[in-house]
């Protein structure tokens, strides 16, 4: 929380940063170069956005920025100033109950320890908002950037195949799993 | 399958019941340790060695000590001598072995090792700190290659006076010389595999919270196994177990790697009753990488000898594991396992083995899933060498020699008593989901065009459940509160195995109560009773007995108090729907509200005899020494010649996991499982250099698989009851253990037509490369 130390290889002063996170507006003063993802993690304390690897590979720490899922652990804070950030516990509805991709997941055993699954929430979401209607093989491929260890992938592509064909079919129509 | 959710559901075991751990961790509700943040909490970061192997002269903590934020910065001769005692409860105070200082003290033994310990308010700061401690090392010649350790001049534990760590050996191969030499055909390997790790999601972490005024210790830890991690802790600090609390809500994977303390945890439950303050150490990737673990490194001289049907005469194994310089727990078991499994699942008179453990100037190893797998991929591989050699096809070469029904039970020649398993039914399972006649069909058809497609089986037959030391027993309590809503507490814990939703499940058709009325806690041994924790694929079996002891002292209760109130005969009472009542008539009855609301509010209303309340708690003590589990995996693939690349196209497991209380917890188990086995023969390599400097540290460079490498996977089952309860069996590790022989045969049966034999992991590209110049040259 802005320890920014003399000597902290930080670079310089704290930096005041306004951001929309969630729907709620964040106004915060911090180090340069602190992440996006501790950031949120521990001055918004939305600790839904993991760490999994802190260089880019592992998903595990997905957000939406302006609505383009991104790494968190790649980008300072400072880069997100003004920006909308949408985190796994802003992707369902303000009630509380589960979106589709999330329950999806719940349907498909898309989840077992449940570490990687916040950025696979949010990398689907995206992915489906753009490409409604997927093929296998471009479900597979919008996967590979996220890391799973418990699962092999098998719920998982399943989830995103029932959410896509859930967005894509009429209102009240039931599918077979 | 059948979906449930409603009231009214009889059995809740056996259905594809969502799971209740779910809703959490979609919404970024779960509680990982990383994500605890307690009051004053400070944070940690270890100084790690740079050399494989060097001497310590001094460490220099000025100029970390002077930065802002740096509350201390700890070397070995701050926290080591604070050990009192450190064992682990299943290996015992008695066992021979390795030392392991908290902190590298005269002399760091692998790349990583852990030197001092930064404690600053944040992990920047600490970071920071970190990398101004000035360590003097004086570099000496280190023991990298495991297979010449036990000559090396250099020790890596000078104190043990030898390399070896330990050995384990069975009858003697000279002992088989005979039956070699009458053989109509022998068949050698030498077969290795390269170091590969868990690699859970979440690395290592823990938070230790000390409260100075009472002494107690709350542990916030990443762990199977809270209750081990309580009793390690009480004892290397000399504080009473009871003053010390571990709580695990949710864990990101384990795989082994999580089951037992390793040395820079116990550095934090030192450090933070030192400082007196909350401190957490978060693991980041390179560190797990670099220190936590290594897995599977390992080679063995194998034979088989086969008489003129290829009917097995004799399997022999000579194993060679590195357990780098500290292995956790003490390998020497695990090894022998390696040996005495090898004959596996088939028809063998007669064996041999001998197991050797060398220590080596590298991260030590550590468990995972399967600890003892060497010997399936060892043995698949080798009856598919066989199957080439002697000219028969490699499913009917297994045919001929897997274990049949009437057979059983069946001691192995290493005293291995197989019993309630199903070898033959998988192998014809799997063989028949996969349409075996019509893909050779097509491989020889595609071979013309210049495809090679190739098919690899595996069998395997797994000890499960370990029925013997502080694995033989779990205990579960469960309360019925007043309002009939019922709590189960476990010692679990969710790492990915479910175990939430099998014990609720397990609890509802105990109990006859709706699923939507029991709720579990667990991973918290504050209200849990001791359970050695999710290792040893025990969890399901184990729970199922846990819950099944403690619930039927509740159904006798639950029972006498309608059969009371209804002025009915106990025997006539029936429980379902969350209601006691006549049976046949279900309108004659109370609902559990009703009958709970007896025994806590009206105990004068109690039958005589009955106690009051609906309490109960059991300790289920594991009725077999091990339950036995097998299954056969089968993998079909196409090798691009040209290129190397291998790509999986079909993936299919017969397993026997006895009934399934959740086929998709069983599904999801063993397909993590088969992914994990499927990154080791393809993708995953912990390396390291010929100086032992370690050339993955991070996950760009050890390549885990992603959805577009895994194929679907296809799952049979064959149900023949375990002597455990519910006749259930432990499945959480076979998977890891079946998929790398049925992919390594997969690819050497692509590659057949060039002459490639294949004897060594990993198989990346470049080495399918080099096998096919190797085989062309060679040939």
């Amino acid at each position: 929380m802005g320890e920014g130390s003399a000597l902290g290889g930080a670079g310089g002063a704290d930096v005041p940063v306004r951001l929309n996170v969630n729907g709620r507006g964040r106004r915060a003063l911090v180090e340069p170069r602190r992440t996006l993802a501790d950031f949120l993690r521990e001055e918004c304390r939305l600790t839904g956005t993991h760490l999994g690897c802190e260089h880019g590979v592992c998903g595990a720490c997905t957000v939406l920025l302006d609505g383009a899922a991104v790494r968190s652990c790649l980008m300072l804070a400072v880069q997100a100033d003004g920006c909308d950030v949408t985190t796994v516990e802003g992707i369902g509805p303000p009630d509380g109950s589960l979106g589709p991709v999330q329950q999806a997941f719940v349907d498909c055993h898309g989840l077992q320890c449940g570490f990687c699954t916040p950025g696979f929430v949010v990398s689907v979401t995206a992915f489906l908002r753009d490409n409604p209607d997927p093929s296998e093989a471009q479900i597979r491929d919008a996967l590979s950037g996220n890391l799973c260890r418990c699962t092999g992938y098998q719920g998982i592509v399943r989830a995103v195949r029932q959410a896509a064909s859930a967005a894509s079919r009429p209102a009240g129509v039931e599918e077979e799993p | 399958m059948t979906e449930v959710g409603s009231a009214g559901a009889t059995r809740y075991a056996g259905a594809r019941v969502h799971r209740v751990e779910d809703a959490r961790l979609l919404t970024g509700r779960g509680t990982f340790v990383d994500d605890v943040s307690l009051p004053g909490m400070l944070h940690a970061c270890f100084v790690r060695s740079p050399f494989a192997r060097a001497a310590v002269g001094g460490i220099d903590t000025a100029a970390a000590l002077a930065l802002a934020g740096v509350v201390a910065v700890l070397t070995a001769a701050d926290l080591n001598p604070g050990v009192h005692e450190q064992w682990h409860t299943s290996v015992g105070k008695d066992c021979p072995e390795t030392p392991r200082p908290p902190l590298a003290e005269d002399e760091v033994r692998f790349v990583g090792d852990p030197v001092a310990l930064v404690v600053a308010d944040s992990r920047y700061v600490a970071e920071d700190a970190a990398e101004l401690v000035e360590v003097y090392y004086e570099p000496l010649p280190a023991v990298v290659d495991y297979t010449t350790a036990e000559e090396a001049d250099v020790l890596v534990h000078a104190a043990h006076g030898s390399n070896v760590v330990g050995e384990l050996n069975g009858v003697p191969a000279d002992a088989l010389a005979e039956v070699y030499a009458g053989a109509a055909h022998v068949v050698r390997a030498t077969i290795s595999q390269q170091a590969y790790a868990p690699v859970p999601m979440e690395a290592r972490g823990i938070v230790v919270d000390y409260a100075p005024a009472s002494g107690d210790i709350t542990i916030y830890a990443a762990t199977q196994a809270p209750h081990e991690w309580r009793a390690f802790c009480s004892r290397l600090l000399g504080v009473p177990e009871h003053r010390i609390r571990v709580v695990m809500r949710d864990t990101g994977g384990g795989f082994g790697q999580k089951v037992l303390v390793l040395r820079e945890d116990m550095a934090i439950m030192l450090a933070g009753p030192k400082l007196g303050v909350p401190l957490k150490w978060a693991e980041d990737r390179r560190e797990n990488l670099l220190a936590a673990g290594k897995s599977r490194r390992e080679r063995a001289d194998v034979a088989m000898a086969f008489d003129a049907d290829g009917a097995i005469r004799a399997a022999s194994i000579d194993f060679l594991s590195d357990c780098g310089a500290y292995p956790t727990p003490w390998p020497v078991t695990s090894a022998a396992a390696v040996g005495a499994l090898f004959p596996g699942p088939y028809r063998v008179p007669a064996a041999s083995f001998a197991t050797k453990n060398v220590y080596t100037n590298t991260v030590g190893r550590t468990a995972y899933r399967g600890p003892w797998q060497f010997e399936t991929l060892a043995r698949e591989v080798l009856l598919d060498i066989a199957a080439r050699q002697i000219g028969i096809d490699p499913v009917e070469l297994r045919r001929r020699n897997v274990l049949r029904r009437d057979e059983l039970p069946f001691a192995n020649p290493n005293g291995m008593p197989y019993d309630a398993i199903s070898p033959a039914e998988t192998l014809e399972q799997a063989i028949e989901m996969l349409g075996y006649d019509d893909f050779r069909a097509r491989q020889a058809e595609l071979r013309r065009h210049g495809r090679y497609l190739g098919v690899g089986v595996s069998n395997y037959v797994e000890p499960s459940t370990p029925g013997y030391g502080s694995y033989a027993t779990e205990a579960a309590t469960i309360r019925i509160e007043p309002s009939g809503k019922v709590n189960v507490s476990i010692a679990g814990g969710s790492t990915g195995n479910s175990l939430e939703t099998t014990v609720v499940q397990l609890t509802a058709d105990a109990l006859g109560v709706d699923i939507g009325d029991v709720a579990t806690v667990q991973g918290d041994t504050a209200v849990t009773g001791f359970g050695a924790g999710a290792a040893g694929s025990r969890s399901g079996s184990m729970t199922a007995g846990a819950v099944g002891d403690t619930a039927a002292v509740l159904r006798e209760r639950i029972v006498a108090i309608a059969a009371h109130r209804l002025e009915a005969a106990p025997e006539d009472i029936e429980l379902a729907g969350s209601r006691a009542y006549v049976r046949g008539t279900p309108a004659v009855g109370l609902s559990l509200a009703e009958v709970s609301a007896l025994a806590y509010f009206d105990p004068a209303a109690l039958p005589p005899g009955v106690p009051p309340g609906l309490e109960a708690s059991a300790r289920y003590r594991a009725e077999a020494g091990i339950i036995w589990v097998n299954a056969t995996h089968v993998c079909t693939c196409e090798v691009d010649v040209g290129s190397g690349h291998v790509e999986l196209l079909r993936y299919i497991v017969s397993e026997d996991c006895g009934p399934m209380i959740n086929p998709s917890v069983v599904e999801g188990q063993i397909a993590g499982g088969v992914v994990q086995g499927i990154g080791g023969v393809l993708f995953e390599h912990l390396a390291v250099d010929d100086d032992g400097n370690p050339l993955a540290t991070t996950l760009m460079d050890y390549l885990v698989p992603t959805a577009t490498e895994v194929p679907e996977i296809e799952y049979g089952h064959v149900e023949t009851p375990s002597p455990g309860p519910g006749g259930y069996k432990g499945v959480g590790e076979g998977g890891a253990i079946g998929a790398p022989p049925a992919v390594v045969n997969a690819v050497a049966d692509a590659l057949a037509p060039f002459g490639v034999t294949i004897t060594t992991l990993p198989l990346g590209p470049s080495e399918v490369r080099a096998l096919l110049r190797g085989a062309v040259s060679g040939g």
